[in-house]
This record gives structure tokens, sequence and C-alpha cells, in this order.
């Protein structure tokens, strides 16, 4: 009777859940996370921009039905796509290969960086922690200990508010001394640390108090693998086999060290 | 449960928190835990739940025995169920169902079992949603109601609560209340019960154990009993007994001409990050309020409906999305532009804010620096800041405190300190409007007296008070005028100022 509650539990109760658009929120994170780690290592001795262009055309048609929206792809791909562009422009000015061996690094950085990207935004924290758990055997209480930090993330980010209101109500404000800055910053990070010390602490005692770590526990949720997570680990590995051939058929490419 | 000549240290202290402690609980008894704060209640609930200990949560030593079902409590750890005071550090999961499921997991409990113990508890609180509902997307009230599921789901012999309404609006107070007299009246759960606003559980329990600061109990029996020979001693302790509800002296309001004007004021909520994150919402619209010298404004409503928010902006400290913040009177004097536009250091000068949690606020190293930090900056000579300082602190009983590092300080000395550092920035001694969260937020009746008082000497000295509270006994003695911010708006209500009631049904303060 309780097999269909186990899956039921499986899904958080948020609205727009399903659907194309949330295809790769549906996956096993466990196999989001090899799938990314694969296309990430397999891109490894290849710098030039035709594997990895191949690799990158395959992750952006994902991204689609990731249920990543426009800001968060933005904030989180931001950094990584200024980093293929300056990766890219090094490359060019200082690099032995010009503009193709720029280019080259540019794409294999974000074609690394992509899936890894779409695998950690398009996980629920509770069931990669169960697919890490049941699937990869990573320890429980790292794991554990890792979900429940997650959780206190937007406290955290509240804190944070409340503490840069609560130096302006006690008069302090960097105004444009770049020193002040430093100075006022390093002292609001303090009192978040502190404040977060004793927030961990407290969470802390309550799992204590719940019974954690007093024997072997036992799993409500299932981590289940199903046709589905198959088919993207074979897609993955299916699209770093074509993008090799094509490159070495289109003669581009270009191995680390050749 | 049995304790016998039990006592605790922390480790790292000299004195005992609790020394020489007697004590049996029959299976079925509904007890409650009454003592001065300090006394050491907390403590000897974390030990009855077996978090103390040599390896456990909380280090210290232990003297005597202390024993559940006949066994060390330590070793019988979640056999017993604990409830503390804030729902937001005992919430492990992100979906209601899973947080719930977490305590039998970890009891080893068969999964086929779990859902139907989850679905079970869930129930017996009257949880209003699914077990897929996110966690973070619930009110105070609510979390609380969660939180007890979860001790519940345990199957525990001895149910301990740890003020488990204190962090609570009335109405979410009002829920786990109702949830726990249900669950008294359907169960045979036994039950240890710590909570400051005694007149809102004694008619919950049928005995009431006193407990003294670093000795034993002091007194035990049936709660009319024990209130009718130690309520005034309880009382003067700082304990919120029943009939004895604190009766400070307050000059009267003043009144005066408008300080601050809030024209069309909107607030939205911060953004947040992630796959379908919410979208930003607004919290309240179109508030139109005025802060008038010499009066107290109150903001009312339940918990999350934009109190706090509204506060921030009142106080200059966050800028609106719509509408804008004016000053009026004197204020406009010193700077014409929107509160939110002024450089901190002049705003801290005139408008002075106290925070929910006052270690939000301390920004050195010493209660004294603490204090003298905002005069000195204000360009006051050593000497005269020192006086300034040593009557602030002679004022709010920090004296003896001076050298102490304010996040080592109690709850009541916490509140005492931020609400002197708020004072301590205005050129004339004191800000011309101070804004005040929660100000009597878990305090015993000396700290509440006190303040109250002193509030009521401020705002005779003609300056503005405003303050978020859902204190009944505050609202009732010092709030000249009622702003109800609920549902994104904010009304202002009739304040009717009458004598305290003496059911306490409201009674004020907690620890």
């Amino acid at each position: 009777m309780s097999e269909w509650r186990t899956t039921d539990a499986l899904t958080l109760d948020v609205p727009g859940r399903g659907g194309a658009r949330y295809w790769l929120v549906g996956l096993n994170p466990a196999a989001k996370l090899l799938a990314a780690l694969l296309l990430g290592l397999g891109l490894v001795p290849a710098v030039d921009a035709v594997t990895g262009g191949v690799v990158l055309a395959g992750a952006l048609v994902l991204l689609p039905f990731s249920g990543i929206d426009r800001r968060t792809l933005f904030v989180l791909g931001g950094p990584f796509l200024l980093m293929g562009l300056s990766s890219g422009l090094v490359n060019y000015l200082y690099g032995e290969h010009g503009a193709e061996g720029a280019l080259g690094a540019a794409v294999r950085l974000l074609a690394i960086a992509l899936p890894g990207l779409l695998a950690a935004v398009s996980s629920d924290p509770t069931e990669m922690s169960d697919a890490l758990v049941q699937r990869l055997r990573v320890p429980e209480r790292p794991a554990m200990g890792v979900l429940a930090a997650l959780r206190l993330i937007p406290l955290l980010a509240d804190q944070w508010r409340t503490i840069t209101l609560a130096r302006r109500a006690r008069g302090l404000e960097a105004g444009s001394n770049p020193a002040r800055v430093v100075t006022l910053f390093s002292g609001r990070l303090f009192a978040l640390l502190v404040r977060s010390i004793r927030t961990g602490t407290l969470l802390a005692t309550a799992m204590d108090a719940r019974a954690f770590g007093t024997g072997p526990r036992t799993r409500a949720r299932r981590s289940r693998w199903r046709g589905a997570d198959t088919l993207l680990l074979a897609g993955a590995a299916l699209l770093l086999v074509a993008a090799y051939a094509l490159s070495s058929r289109l003669g581009t490419l270009v191995l680390l060290f050749s | 449960m049995e304790l016998s000549g039990w006592g605790w240290r922390h480790s790292g202290r000299e004195e005992y928190a609790l020394r020489g402690v007697d004590l049996a609980i029959e299976p079925g008894e509904r007890v409650l835990l009454l003592g001065a704060s300090g006394a050491g209640k907390s403590t000897l609930l974390h030990s009855l739940a077996g978090l103390t200990g040599q390896d456990a949560a909380i280090s210290g030593d232990q003297e005597g025995t202390l024993l559940v079902d006949g066994r060390p409590a330590d070793r019988g750890r979640g056999a017993v169920g604990l409830v503390s005071q804030d729902p937001e550090t005992q919430l492990v999961m992100a979906r209601a169902g899973d947080d719930v499921a977490f305590g039998p997991e970890n009891l080893g409990v068969d999964p086929d079992l779990i859902w139907p113990r989850v679905h079970g508890a869930l129930a017996a609180v009257g949880f209003p949603y699914g077990p897929r509902h996110s966690t973070g997307a619930l009110s105070g009230g609510e979390k609380q109601r969660l939180v007890i599921a979860g001790a519940l789901a345990m199957r525990p012999r001895l149910l301990l609560l740890d003020e488990p309404t204190a962090n609570l609006d009335p109405a979410g107070a009002e829920l786990v209340r109702g949830v726990l007299a249900r669950l008294l009246a359907e169960t045979e759960a036994t039950l240890v019960l710590v909570e400051h606003r005694v007149a809102d559980v004694v008619d919950l329990v049928d005995r009431v154990v006193v407990v003294e600061p670093g000795g034993g109990v002091i007194a035990d029996g049936d709660p009319a009993t024990v209130f009718a020979g130690y309520g005034r001693a309880l009382a003067e302790q700082g304990v919120w007994v029943p009939g004895r509800e604190p009766e400070p002296e307050l000059p009267p309001a003043p009144g005066g001409g408008a300080l601050l004007e809030a024209e069309g004021v909107a607030a939205r909520t911060p953004f947040q990050l992630g796959v379908r994150s919410a979208p930003r919402r607004v919290v309240v619209e179109g508030v139109d309020a005025t802060v008038n010298a010499g009066t107290a404004t109150a903001l009312t409503g339940p918990n999350g409906a934009g109190k706090s928010t509204l506060l921030t902006l009142l106080a200059g400290l966050s800028r609106p999305h719509r509408g804008q913040v004016l000053p009026r009177g004197p204020l406009a004097g010193v700077d014409r532009r929107p509160l939110a536009r002024w450089p901190a250091r002049r705003l801290a000068g005139h408008v002075g804010t106290v925070f929910q949690h006052a270690e939000d606020q301390f920004v050195t190293a010493t209660v004294r620096d603490e204090l003298r930090f905002a005069p000195l900056r204000a360009g006051m000579g050593r000497a005269e800041a020192d006086a300034w300082v040593d009557e602030l602190m002679e004022r709010l009983r920090l004296t003896r405190l001076a050298d102490v590092h304010p996040y080592t300080l109690s709850g009541g000395e916490k509140r005492r300190l931020s609400v002197a550092t708020a004072l301590s920035s205005g050129p004339a001694h004191a800000p011309d409007v101070l804004v005040l969260d929660e100000p009597t937020f878990g305090q015993d009746t000396r700290t509440w007296t006190e303040l109250v008082e002193l509030l009521g000497a401020l705002r005779a000295e003609g300056r503005a008070l405003v303050m978020a509270t859902h204190d009944g006994l505050l609202l009732r003695h010092l709030a000249d005028a009622r702003l109800r911010v609920a549902e994104g708006r904010a009304v202002y209500e009739p304040a009717e100022r009458t004598a305290p009631a003496r059911t306490g049904e409201e009674g004020g303060g907690r620890e």
C-alpha cells in the first residue's frame, strides 16, 4: 500500500511540474550527474572547437527542457560565459594556435561547464541527496548534512539582508571609500558567521533529538532509475563519440599536448 | 522518568545550571516546568531528550542520575520527542512529509511503515497541506505544527516542549495550543512543558514544578497550590504568573506634529535564485502612514504580513519599491530628501532602530564600546561620551557588564543593550524617532517593565515610537495608534486603551 505513497512523496508540490519543459527535472539526479561527469571528462583531451562545439550544442538542446528560467540562467551562467570569453581572449593574445585555438579554449570551457550546471540546477536537493546515497553509495552523514545546510541558505540570505540594514541603522555605510567597503564588508561577514554557527548548532541539536546518528537508518524514499535515465547516459556517451568522430573526419581534432 | 541528586554544568562554566534535582514523573502526567530566566529549564529538557553528555550535542559535567524508562537518558535518544522554540531551526528537509519521515528513518523503521506514520502524524496536528508541500512556504504556526508532527511520528513515550509558541504570532500560538490540547485529550502521552506565558497553558497541565537557578526543585504540586504558595515569589523573579502581570507606571503621551510621513509606500520580497523560484511579490502596497512626535504607533498583524518590512521603510533603512517616506517638521529641517536617501550617519542620529535579533546590530567587542560608538562618531568629546554611556548603563542595569562581549550576554541583557545603543546615538541623548521590532519579545516581567517604562519616558519627552508587536499587554499600555498590516495593506485601527485585563489572556512578553 505504501508503494504509491513512496513515489508520491518523491516530487515537490510545486505547480508547473511535469511536461516537456521539465523533462530534465524529472530524471534521476545520479544520471544527470554521471552524464555531466562523462561529458566533462570526455572533453578533457580535446582542445579544438568542433569536438567541444558538438557537445555544447547537445547540451544547449537540453536547455529548454531543464525548467531553468532566464534570470537564473543569466545569473549562474553569466560567470561561466565570462570565463569562457576571457579564456578565449587570453589564448588569442598569448596562445600559439591563434584564433582557432582561442575559439577551441572558449568552447571547450563552456561545453564542460554547461552539463554540470544543468545537472545541478535541474535537480531537487532532496532527490540529489537520495540519489547520491542510494545510487552512488555516498556516505549518509555528509549527504544529510549538506541537505540540511541547503535548507538554511534562504535563512542565511535573510540574515545577511538584516545585518546590512542593521549596519545602516548604526550609522555605518561605506560610501565611496574602497578601504571602508572592505572593512565594513568583513564586519558584516563576521556577524553572519556568528549567526550561522548558532543556527547550525541549533539545527544539529534538533537532528540529534530526532535520533539522527543513533544507528542504521532506513530510507523512506526510493531513488528510482528509469529507462529515461539510461537513455540520458547513453545519449551523453553517443554525443561524445559523435563529437570525436566528426572532428576527426573533418580533420579539426586537436588533442591536448599534441 | 526519575532524577535524583541530578545536576548539570555546561563545559567551561564554574557554576552548575541545575543541582540537586530530585524529581519523579509518572507516565501520563502533564508537567509545567517553571523558573526564573537562567534557571536551567531548557537544560533539563535537553538532558531528558538525551542531548547532554560526554559525546552528545551539548557537552558538560553531569552529577547524580537521570533515568527515562529506567535507562540513562542519553542511551534512549529518540524515545523522547523534543519540540523547541524556533521551528526554523528544527525542520531538516525541504518537503513536509520527508521532514516527518526523518525521525522514523533514523530509528530504522521499516520503510513500508513510515508513510502511514507520516500521514497519521500530519493528520494528528491538523496539517492543512499534503506531504509534498515545501517546508519553506509555511507560516510559523504551520511550521511548528510540522515540528510536532515530526516528534509524534517517532511515537515517543515522553514529549518535551520548550516554549513551543514563543516565536509565533497569537494566531500561530493559538493553532499550536489547540493541537496540544487535542493531543493531550486523545492520548496518554506524558508531557513536560516549559512556557513563560503561564496563563495560556495552565489548563493543559496537572502539575507545576518550579526550579531555582543553580539549585533544585523549590515547589511541586498542582497549579492552584503552587501559584497560591509561590505566585508572588515567582512574579518577583520575573515569571509571568497569571493574575500578577506587571503594572508599569507611564506618564501620559504628549502627542505632537508629524515627524515622518509614508506616501503610497510599497515593498517587494527580495529575489531568489533557482528553478521555479517564487517571483518577487509585493508585500505591502499603497501604505499611507504618519509618525507623530510624542506618540507611540504600533504595527500589528500576523507574522509574515509585512510588519518588519514596513518598519525598515519607516526607519529609512531600505528603499520602497514605490512611494516614499518623507521627513516632516523638525526632521525636514535636517534634510528634506526621502529618508531612504539620507546618509547612514545622519539617519542614525535622528532615527534609531532596535532589531528583533539584538545581535544583528552589535558592531564592537564590549558593551561600553557598543554604547560609546555612536556618540564618538557624532563628534561628542571623550569625557562627555563616557558620562553619557555610564548614565545609559546605569539606567538599563548594564554597568556590571561594561567590559563583556555583547554576544555573550543573556537574552534580556542583549535586548536592553540593543535599546541602549539605539538611544545612545542622538544629539540630544536620544534620536527623534525610535523604531522597534518586537521589543518585548521573549522578556521576563522585570525587563518587560523596565523597557515599557523607559519607552514611556521617551514618549513623554516628545519622541516618536514606532513598534511592531503582537504583545497584547504592551499594546494596551503603550500604543496610542494602531496600524494593522495584513494582506498587503496597512489600515489604522482605533486604539482602545483600557486597564489591562486581569485574565492575562494575551499575557505579554516571553522569555
